[in-house]
């Protein structure tokens, strides 16, 4: 008996340790330009915790004070990336991509697992339009606009062309303002990496003057464990040139860059990076950063800088050496989907220079983090200031998920934030009160 | 000896096989990998000891059945627990190499898979040497 008690509690009190091993510590940092970085924690269990999707119900996503929010289109299939164009009305990429064949047992059970947290709907391959022509918040005009598409996520206009960055393809369609439908075949710019896509977005956005289109190619696995081989041309950012096609490789080890914005004080290209899982509930932060012309990030050998990540092997130590920080952390796991700058004035009060960042929301850490839109304050072109949350209530009290926030656009002829919404299917529109009818 | 007890004989060596076949292998497969860290020697442990943990699971609940039906003895229940012990740490061994990369074997998962490895070679000892029928006759 007294043996059985001992094997017991020394059961127990292994469990109890490896789950405390997944628990966030109080008083660490986990945001701004100089975020603290914990010691490296692997736990033998994986410290997943998935929020269970519940819907909305009769509730909308919480804005400060004087803001009001609208479901501007619901039902969607899977809205990522948003794009306004210049007569307001609205693209929606929707679509699901991937697929990578599992590879190890964990694999298999990580996808059931994952899968919890997101939308049972298919993914619609397509791009949906919205216009809202009276700003009222309801869409009066609602059309498939481009279909049969390859898993679109990332969007682009410039100069009578609509850029669309597929996840195997950055393809183009020519695009008269009002035109509620496009069935040109689209004109391919360039392939895109998309052997395995492990992470399958590809970002887009163009440069300031509109020659350049940037694409954001995330990495094909966490942290290298699907071999070397297969991240030839991942973990970059690629600068492709608007009129041939040509492209450069402007930024490596830049693990999955999910969405990319042109800051408009300086014209330079930032992006929101996911960075890697399973070495503790606070590491590694994701990041918001100036995209630096030919900048090494780290990824897989190094984090933020010059850490070393160990389940690398061989490692590169030469490489690690040129490895520089991003700007500014975000917090680790909220995944960061989308990046949207204020301008011409953008909300008025503290919303006047920074960036709306849609945090996805996290999967890896016991205490759930993201699930909300963040507001990062700049002056002169740089972060300045700690994140504000912005649209929050994504979490209900008991931490299961309504909807979980994509890609964000802010309108500054509206004066409108638009986010997107993968798990409830919604496009939400935060506009502010009284200003602008929203009924 | 009856011809059921033959075949049950039968199927509980046959189970038996695979924890010993697939940990021998995951210790060769995580030599292998800590010897060049190529992923994929990583990657074939991890299914060898999912797989030897599969089957071991299956031998050891045979076993407890075995014990329960009153067929006991000191080498028995070593068969058992040895068996009991293998699902344990094949188990914490199974999680280990679900980690990424290096973290996926280094110095702690070869020694888990090793022990694996062990723990197979001892209940297969036990049951092909006859040794288990031997006493359950005396």
């Amino acid at each position: 008996m007294i043996r059985r008690n001992v094997l017991l509690y020394g059961v127990l009190g292994g469990v109890v340790a490896l789950a405390a091993c997944g628990q966030s510590e109080k008083g660490i940092n986990e945001v701004g330009p100089k975020p603290d970085l914990p010691e490296i924690r692997e736990t033998l269990l994986p410290p997943m915790r998935i929020a269970k999707p519940v819907g909305w119900g009769d509730e909308t996503p919480r804005a400060p004070e004087g803001f009001v929010v609208t479901a501007l289109a619901t039902d969607l299939r899977i809205p990522r990336q948003m794009l306004v164009l210049p007569n307001g009305d609205i693209l929606v990429a929707e679509g699901r991509g991937g697929g990578a064949p599992a590879l190890r047992p964990k694999d298999v059970i990580a996808g059931v697992i994952k899968k919890q947290g997101n939308t049972k709907v298919n993914g619609g391959d397509r791009i949906t339009l919205l216009r809202d022509a009276d700003n009222d918040g309801r869409a009066e005009v609602r059309t498939v606009f481009i279909d049969g598409l390859n898993a679109p996520y990332g969007l682009a206009y410039v100069d009578g062309r609509i850029y669309v960055a597929e996840q195997d393809a950055l393809v183009s369609f020519p695009y008269v303002e009002g035109q509620t439908r496009i069935t040109a075949p689209p004109e391919e710019v360039t392939r895109l990496p998309s052997a395995l896509n492990h992470h399958w977005t590809k970002a887009l956005t163009a440069s300031a003057d509109g020659s350049t289109l940037y694409v954001g190619i995330g990495s094909n696995s966490n942290a290298g464990e699907r071999g070397m081989a297969v991240e030839e041309e991942r973990a970059v950012v690629w600068a492709v040139d608007r009129s041939t096609g040509a492209r450069r490789t402007i930024a490596r080890g830049i693990r999955n860059p999910t969405a990319l914005a042109i800051e408009p004080s300086s014209a330079a290209l930032w992006a929101v990076v996911n960075e890697r899982d399973e070495i503790g509930p606070q590491l590694v932060p994701d990041y918001l950063t100036s995209v630096r012309d030919g900048a090494f990030y780290g990824w897989p050998y190094s984090y933020w800088g010059q850490n070393l990540d160990p389940r690398v092997r061989p490692q590169k130590p030469e490489l690690v050496a040129t490895a520089v920080k991003p700007d500014y952390a975000l917090g680790a796991h909220v995944a960061a989907l989308g990046l949207s700058f204020a301008r011409d004035g953008g909300f008025g009060g503290v919303f006047i220079e920074g960036a709306f960042i849609g945090q996805h929301g996290s999967w890896n850490r016991q205490d759930l983090a993201g699930y909300k839109v963040a507001w990062v304050p700049f002056s002169g072109g740089r972060p300045a200031g700690e994140p504000v949350d912005f649209l929050t209530g994504f979490l209900t009290d008991n931490g299961e998920a309504r909807g979980r926030p994509v890609g964000v656009w802010f309108d500054p002829q509206r004066r409108i934030l638009l986010v997107a919404d993968d798990l409830s299917n919604t496009v939400w529109r935060v506009a502010p009160a009284g200003i602008f009818p929203a009924r | 000896m009856t011809g059921t007890a033959g075949l049950g004989r039968a199927v509980q060596g046959l189970i038996l096989s695979f924890p010993v076949a697939l940990f021998s292998l995951g210790t060769a497969t995580d030599a292998a990998y800590l010897r060049t860290a190529e992923m994929q020697w990583s990657n074939f442990s991890s299914w060898a000891i999912v797989g030897g943990l599969m089957f071991g699971g299956a031998a050891f609940v045979w076993s407890l059945i075995d014990l329960a039906w009153g067929r006991r003895g000191v080498l028995r229940l070593l068969y058992s627990g040895a068996l009991g012990a293998l699902c344990l740490v094949g188990l914490a061994n199974a999680f280990k190499h679900s980690q990424d990369g290096w973290s996926s074997v280094g110095a702690l998962g070869f020694t888990l898979s090793a022990l694996c490895c062990g723990l197979a070679l001892i209940a297969g000892w036990l049951r092909y040497s006859g040794m288990l029928d031997e006493e359950a006759s005396r």
